[in-house]
């Protein structure tokens, strides 16, 4: 315990994926790295493509076969990159588990919820479809589904959105995994069941010590809900650090885009939202500098050079920025306007 | 939205019967097109099943005597030609119907179904075989590869039974396929993935179960276009061989006679239309039973 207390349970370094799309060979993911301790928890954050949903697919190892993974993944020490499918087989939804945003899909319409929930106990446990059952109706009323020995041979479409989630949590848990992946859980939620949901995820992450990486565009979700973050653009980590640090000081001008993007209570009616003028980068169409530079305020000749390496600016507090001198002056203005 | 109070008290009541069977029965007898579906394949069927005790005159006796009679109190539907009974040649038709179709669509969704499962787990090379393969098969009109293979083991009913066989893989593999990759992009596979499952399993579990539905619709279709190429098979002289009667051959025999006797043609017409009807409708009906989206109460 002394040993592994203190060492990753998860770890990785310079992870790099390229996809082949049909708009020619893409780096979606390049340069990530990070390590979790039990019972740490890491968000993920940024817009759509920024490469959020690439990396956990990674992690799992279900990206597509034509994908190329560089770089390494190692879970208590074992290397994960190259291992054999049939092998990740058995990590998947024992070891390593994910719950996916869509709940209304994420479940097989064809099959009662009690069989999906089951489903990985008779997978990786020896235990009979009798044990599998009971412990599939002791994990849904866990995940506060009510009236859960009853419902347990229903079928997904007769749950309402919260209810199936819970259902998907209950799926994902259902081995006990150590590392929990929460791709966008709550996204497609109203927001009353949100908070339920997310409350759920953390207690279950405290009473099993499981590292969980959420993954999420709502800086409100990652804010209650994380330890560390990564803010994520154009398939880079532009900022990482403990969330109190990134969202106090905020290095990066993306970061700081996305913070002024965010609606907010008691603004004056009629404030308009500021945006962050252009789009996100075509993937297979990189800029060779900064990812951001085309879309940055205070972009520099040098910033296009080539990718910025990450600057500390703090403990722990990394910020992939050439200027963060200006950036940081810049930062404490935003944060009072 | 009102679904998730409905739905709860629907799953009180439904899940009061925890077998599926039970439930199953319940509704299916509950079904319109499922019950009249069930009933006009039944009555095939059980004229079929008749034959092989009762008819009400031999359906190979030749009397040309007593040629193209109308219907009478001794021949119900009067009689052909060669003054064979239409009512016994109908119940006789139906058997090789019946077999035509049933092992015909039985080697159709045998082969395509598995071949267009496998294509679409696999991806790759193995798809790109398996459906330029079918492409080739395809590309044969069943009269042709009946012709092809009559040439090699001799005309009768299994060679046309064979060559439909193998001309309706083609059709199942595409549909098979084209569904299976629909369902292989949904999220609960991915779902599946993450949850340890291989291919194999996925395919079993989660794939075919949910282009089952499609499958079911499609096989009483090509049920009906089997019965129709057997037909087409019996009048070039490659199906069903003389005296053997079916459906099929005894529209074309009344094609000749199309203006002196309409009525020979109309009555394997209907045999064939009530048949195709009641096969299309029990698919219909089954495709709503077996998908639990669809299984509410009416």
């Amino acid at each position: 315990m002394s040993v592994s207390a203190n060492a990753p349970l998860i770890e990785v370094r310079d992870l790099g994926v390229h996809l082949n799309t049909s708009r020619g060979p893409a780096l979606a993911v390049r340069g990530v790295s990070f390590a979790l301790k039990r019972g740490e928890t890491l968000g993920l954050v940024g817009e759509s493509g920024c490469g959020k949903s690439v990396t956990a697919l990674a992690l799992m190892g279900l990206l597509p076969d034509s994908a190329v993974i560089s770089g390494s993944i190692r879970l208590e020490g074992s290397e994960l990159v190259g291992l054999s499918d049939a092998n990740y087989c058995k990590l998947r939804g024992n070891r390593i588990s994910m719950i996916f945003q869509e709940p209304m899909t994420a479940l097989n319409p064809m099959h009662t919820i009690g069989r999906q929930v089951a489903e990985p106990l008779r997978r990786h446990t020896n235990c009979s479809a009798g044990e599998a059952r009971k412990e599939a109706i002791a994990l849904l009323d866990r995940v506060g589904l009510p009236d859960a020995a009853k419902r347990v041979d229903a079928y997904p479409h007769q749950f309402s959105g919260g209810q199936r989630q819970r259902v998907t949590i209950a799926m994902a848990l259902a081995c006990q995994p150590d590392v929990l992946i929460a791709d966008e859980p709550t996204t497609a939620l109203d927001v009353t069941i949100q908070g339920q949901i997310l409350d759920l995820i953390a207690d279950f992450v405290a009473e099993r010590g499981m590292s969980m990486i959420l993954i999420s565009h709502d800086l409100g979700v990652i804010a209650e809900n994380v330890q560390r973050m990564m803010v994520m653009y154009g398939g880079t980590v532009v900022e990482n650090g403990a969330t109190d640090a990134v969202f106090t000081r905020m290095g990066h001008p993306y970061t700081q885009g996305l913070f002024r993007a965010r609606p907010r209570l008691g603004a004056r009616k009629g404030t308009r939202l500021k945006t962050i003028a252009g789009t996100v980068p075509e993937l297979a169409d990189l800029p060779s500098g900064c990812t951001f530079a085309d879309r940055c305020a205070i972009v520099e000749d040098r910033c296009r050079v080539a990718l910025p390496i990450p600057v500390d600016v703090g403990a722990g507090h990394g910020v992939r920025c050439l200027r963060t001198d200006v950036s940081m002056a810049e930062a404490v203005g935003v944060l009072g306007a | 939205m009102s679904t998730p109070l409905s739905a709860s008290v629907e799953v009180g009541a439904t899940t009061a019967h925890p077998r599926l069977a039970n439930g199953f029965w319940r509704r299916a007898l509950r079904h319109r097109s499922f019950v009249v579906g069930g009933t006009l394949s039944l009555m095939v069927l059980c004229a079929a099943l008749l034959s092989l005790v009762w008819t009400p005159w031999s359906a190979y006796e030749i009397d040309v005597a007593s040629k193209l009679r109308p219907p009478s109190a001794a021949h119900w539907l009067g009689t052909d030609v060669l003054g064979r009974d239409i009512v016994s040649l109908l119940l006789v038709g139906a058997r090789s119907t019946i077999m035509v179709g049933i092992i015909a669509v039985g080697i159709g969704l045998t082969f395509g179904v598995c071949l267009g499962l496998i294509a679409s787990a696999r991806k790759g090379w193995t798809e790109e075989l398996i459906m330029r393969m079918s492409d080739f098969t395809f590309a044969f009109p069943a009269v042709l590869s009946a012709i092809m293979l009559a040439a090699v083991v001799g005309p009768g009913m299994v060679t046309s039974i064979i060559a439909i066989g193998i001309f309706q893989i083609p059709t199942l593999v595409r549909l098979t396929r084209g569904s299976a990759n629909a369902i292989w992009a949904r999220e609960f596979v991915l779902a599946a993935r993450a949850s340890g499952k291989g291919g194999f399993r996925i395919t079993i579990e989660h794939v075919l179960p949910n282009v089952l539905p499609i499958l079911i619709v499609q096989g009483t279709i090509q049920f009906a276009l089997a019965i129709l190429a057997e037909a087409a098979l019996s009048y070039l002289g490659l199906g069903t061989q003389p005296p053997q009667p079916s459906w099929g051959r005894m529209l074309n025999d009344a094609q000749t006679l199309l203006f002196q006797s309409p009525m020979l043609a109309v009555y394997p017409g209907a045999a064939i239309a009530v048949a195709v009807l009641g096969l299309n409708l029990l698919g219909d009906g089954l495709r709503d039973l077996l998908d639990p989206r669809l299984a509410r109460e009416r």
